[in-house]
């Protein structure tokens, strides 16, 4: 491989991984080796701290227990993407938040809905029965899901199927009976009271197991029987084969390539049969191991030929901007604005729109959204001042970008080697072409003119895709 | 033949942040309002009494600075409706406004009434601009999947490519974003998608540049976001680009804290804008097929917290316009200590009825699958 196709597999993996990477992240990464990446991204060190929340609790106190306040929440989270040196680690937290999705819209408390993704950051990239687990106790799933309404005496469904048809296995592959048989297993799951909500911060809530309120009679689950409770449940629903499918699925979909959308599952076949079988192996032969399948899936070859073929998310453009031009490295004002751009895209982060979490791919796009997008990314890459463009600049310069094609292709490059079709690269190129080559004797004009050329790169079909 | 009648136009006005009922249409010589307003009330003698209420049982009056809204209201242009909630409020501004929004008080919902109902007025999608929303984003009363629906932060800016100050350079990079973006044979199918959407978006971006082109006006409009967005509304109405709903809000009600400074202000600036823009209408002989229809997620507790007042249930809303009968729908609820709810006003009359209203009599849609079943509706319109 040529070092530039090197870099853009390299851009590749950091855009699926991550949320983008620098040219300079880019020279950096290829030099250490793809494999040596996926284990740098899968197991971060203490070099690589998370995103700096001392700092932006320094500046935006308000950002650490939000409670009925989501923008700043969501400012808070959008940060930690921008910001972190452990990029997966956010990845697979926003990977959860798709798959277990917990909304603001009924939870009205953005300190457990922080915690919960804190729980993801925590635990997402461990086991997955773990997981599961954590996700049981989880105080902002619980309300979400009513399982705190869940009586020994008085069954509620709520969160037991859910587990089921979202969480793990997917529809049409359990009964009614076993819905009700889970969410019996889970009865006295609860949080402990909710004193109620002041006007503007919240009470914090906390797991609580109320032995009086379980019900400890036998259940008859998925063909086996006994007196079980929430944990055995989950055991009993990690041992199945649908809940491996389901969930590398969802990976796949998620970091590899654009699936039809979820309730459309059980009818269509998977995009990459033999690819998802593969995943499913090593995820059941590791037991579950999250790290494990995230490795085998990176360093696949059906991911590394899977360029471009996913729209990216609302938060993945915000982010991934944002990085790309070095902006909020620092929690600098404007940034609570910055937690709102996605839901201006149509991604309320902290708030998907229900239980079954986001539709995806081209589901992104409608008029408004598209727009938002485009100019949105315009703004920032045509800003000289930011000092991510600004490096960008400097390295154009150096390289002795001149000409049209040499402009647009250099561009291309620092938009992290997108692949342009020949048809776009060649409109672009005329484009550039009716003002000459780039002056570099006047540089604030040829800045102007780069900083237009990648605003116009943001804004085609191309670029929507990650 | 053809029809000389202009097609049904709705403005939406959401008050965002949970208005003070109590406060903004007071039973002023009921002294249940003065017991629990120790802090957070107005003065009798500021507020605006309705004089046809006033051998009511319990009169009412506006708030001292709705006066711009009681001229409309003495031309019998304003529809009062009152105890308008539904039941169990959840008290939280997110939930409540989803609620309002889905019409789906038991579930999360994930279509919005407004967009149904530009579905219905639009079921090919030959218009990219049958509904839009002023601000920032879509609000979810209007988000349905495959529904187009525009989102205008800031008419006078408008569009694609904005931040590309010189004029020539942008024209270009229009010109090259409509080619980029034109159809082709043999792409993929989300390639396609891609492309019409971004052709759509353009076509409405500049459909609509030339509403303030075309506009003047002797009207104006006080200095506020709300009186700027009612003034973008009146410009593409005026245009005549065929939108049908428009959709807007003002915020934030939420008076927690500081309601005598804060409400004042708030609703100075919508009364004097609701002012401003049917006087434009009325100047520009476009009044007689809009209705104004203005809302918010609940009112708040009856009584005060010694500095504002915190969530609450049942709330008022008004319609305003030519076609509408004005004067008072529905009852006050009683503020009697033992008819509330947690302290709070109960709701008397479902949200969806105004909605079953809106859709039937004003557009000529069955309510049923855009509200999400059966409710009474009021004879409010003409």
């Amino acid at each position: 491989m040529s070092h530039k196709e090197d870099l853009a597999l390299m851009a590749h993996l950091m855009r699926r991984a991550g949320f983008g990477a620098s040219h300079d992240d880019l020279e950096r990464c290829v030099a250490q080796g793809y494999e040596a990446t996926v284990e740098e991204l899968v197991n971060p060190t203490e070099a690589q701290p998370g995103g700096d929340m001392a700092t932006m609790l320094r500046y935006h106190p308000s950002f650490l227990l939000p409670g009925g306040t989501p923008f700043s929440g969501q400012a808070n989270w959008m940060y930690q993407m921008v910001s972190t040196k452990r990029p997966l680690v956010e990845k697979v937290a926003l990977f959860w938040h798709h798959v277990f999705a917990t909304g603001n819209s009924k939870v009205d408390n953005c300190d457990q809905l922080l915690e919960q993704i804190q729980m993801f950051r925590d635990y997402g990239m461990g086991n997955y029965k773990q997981l599961l687990i954590e996700l049981s106790k989880n105080p902002a799933m619980i309300f979400w899901l009513d399982n705190n309404e869940n009586h020994r005496d008085a069954v509620n469904e709520n969160w037991g199927r859910e587990l089921l048809e979202l969480f793990s296995m997917g529809v049409s592959n359990y009964t009614e009976v076993d819905v009700r048989e889970a969410s019996r297993a889970f009865t006295g799951w609860t949080i402990s009271a909710k004193p109620p909500r002041q006007p503007y911060g919240r009470f914090s809530w906390k797991f609580d197991y109320r032995e009086e309120d379980h019900d400890d009679g036998e259940k008859s689950f998925l063909g086996e029987v006994g007196n079980f409770g929430g944990e055995d449940i989950i055991d009993i629903v990690c041992s199945q084969p649908a809940t491996a499918r389901f969930i590398c699925r969802h990976l796949y979909n998620f970091f590899v390539a654009d699936e039809v959308q979820v309730p459309a599952w059980t009818i269509e076949p998977a995009r990459d049969e033999d690819a998802l079988e593969q995943m499913m192996d090593v995820f059941i032969e590791s037991e579950y191991d999250m790290k494990a399948v995230l490795k085998f899936m990176f360093n696949s070859d059906f991911f590394k030929n899977a360029r471009y073929s996913k729209i990216k998310s609302p938060a993945e453009v915000v982010a991934g901007t944002l990085r790309l031009v070095g902006e909020f490295q620092f929690p600098e004002p404007g940034i609570l604005n910055i937690g709102k751009e996605p839901t201006y895209m149509g991604q309320s982060i902290l708030d998907p729109p229900s239980v079954e979490g986001w539709y995806t791919g081209s589901e992104w796009i409608n008029s408004g959204s598209l727009l938002a997008r485009v100019n949105f990314v315009a703004d920032r890459v045509a800003n000289t001042d930011l000092p991510g463009v600004k490096k960008i600049l400097d390295r154009m310069k150096s390289d002795g970008v001149k000409t049209p094609e040499q402009l647009i292709d250099a561009a291309t490059e620092h938009m992290g080697f997108l692949q342009l079709s020949d048809e776009t690269r060649q409109q672009l190129i005329d484009n550039a072409q009716t003002d000459g080559d780039l002056d570099w004797a006047n540089e604030a004009a040829a800045g102007q003119r780069i900083g237009e050329t990648m605003a116009l790169i943001g804004a085609t079909t191309e670029y929507q895709f990650g | 033949m053809t029809s000389t009648k202009k097609d049904p136009v709705i403005v939406v006005l959401q008050l965002t942040g949970g208005n003070d009922y109590f406060n903004t249409v007071i039973p002023y010589d009921n002294p249940l309002y003065y017991d629990n307003r120790p802090y957070v009330k107005y003065d009798r003698d500021d507020i605006i009494k309705l004089e046809d209420t006033k051998d009511w049982e319990q009169p009412l009056g506006f708030m001292p600075q709705m006066g711009p809204i009681k001229e409309l209201y003495d031309q019998g242009k304003v529809a009062v409706i009152h105890g308008v909630g539904y039941k169990d409020s959840p008290r939280s501004h997110f939930r409540s406004m989803d609620i309002w929004h889905t019409c789906e008080p038991d579930k999360v919902g994930t279509e919005g009434w407004a967009g149904r109902v530009a579905r219905e007025l639009d079921p090919n999608k030959e218009n990219v601009l049958t509904a839009i929303n002023f601000g920032h984003g879509l609000p979810r009363a209007l988000a349905v999947p495959g529904v187009p629906v525009a989102a205008i932060a800031d008419l006078s800016t408008y569009g694609l490519l904005t931040g590309i100050s010189n004029q020539d350079q942008r024209s270009k990079a229009l010109d090259l974003f409509s080619r980029m973006y034109s159809p082709t044979v043999g792409g993929s199918f989300v390639t396609d998608y891609l492309r019409s959407t971004g052709t759509d978006a353009m076509v409405g971006a500049d459909i609509v540049k030339v509403a303030p082109e075309r506009y003047s006006s002797t009207v104006e409009y006080p200095n506020s976001p709300i009186a700027t967005h009612l003034r973008d509304i009146a410009q593409v109405y005026f245009a005549d680009l065929g939108t049908r709903i428009f959709y807007t809000q003002h915020a934030s009600f939420d008076t927690h804290a500081g309601e005598m400074a804060g409400h004042p202000m708030l609703w100075n600036d919508v009364s004097q804008a609701i002012s401003a823009f049917f006087e434009d209408l009325k100047e520009h002989d476009a009044s007689d097929n809009v209705v104004m229809y203005l809302f918010s997620e609940f009112g708040r507790r009856v009584h005060d917290n010694g500095s504002g007042t915190d969530h609450g249930a049942a709330g008022v809303s008004f319609v305003i316009g030519d076609q509408v009968k004005g004067g008072h729908y529905g009852e006050y609820p009683s503020a009697k200590n033992e008819d509330l709810e947690q302290g709070d006003l109960v709701p008397n009359y479902d949200f969806r009825s105004d909605y079953a209203m809106l859709v039937e009599d004003w557009f000529g849609l069955d309510s049923k699958p855009i509200v999400n079943g059966s409710f009474e509706k009021l004879p409010i319109l003409k």
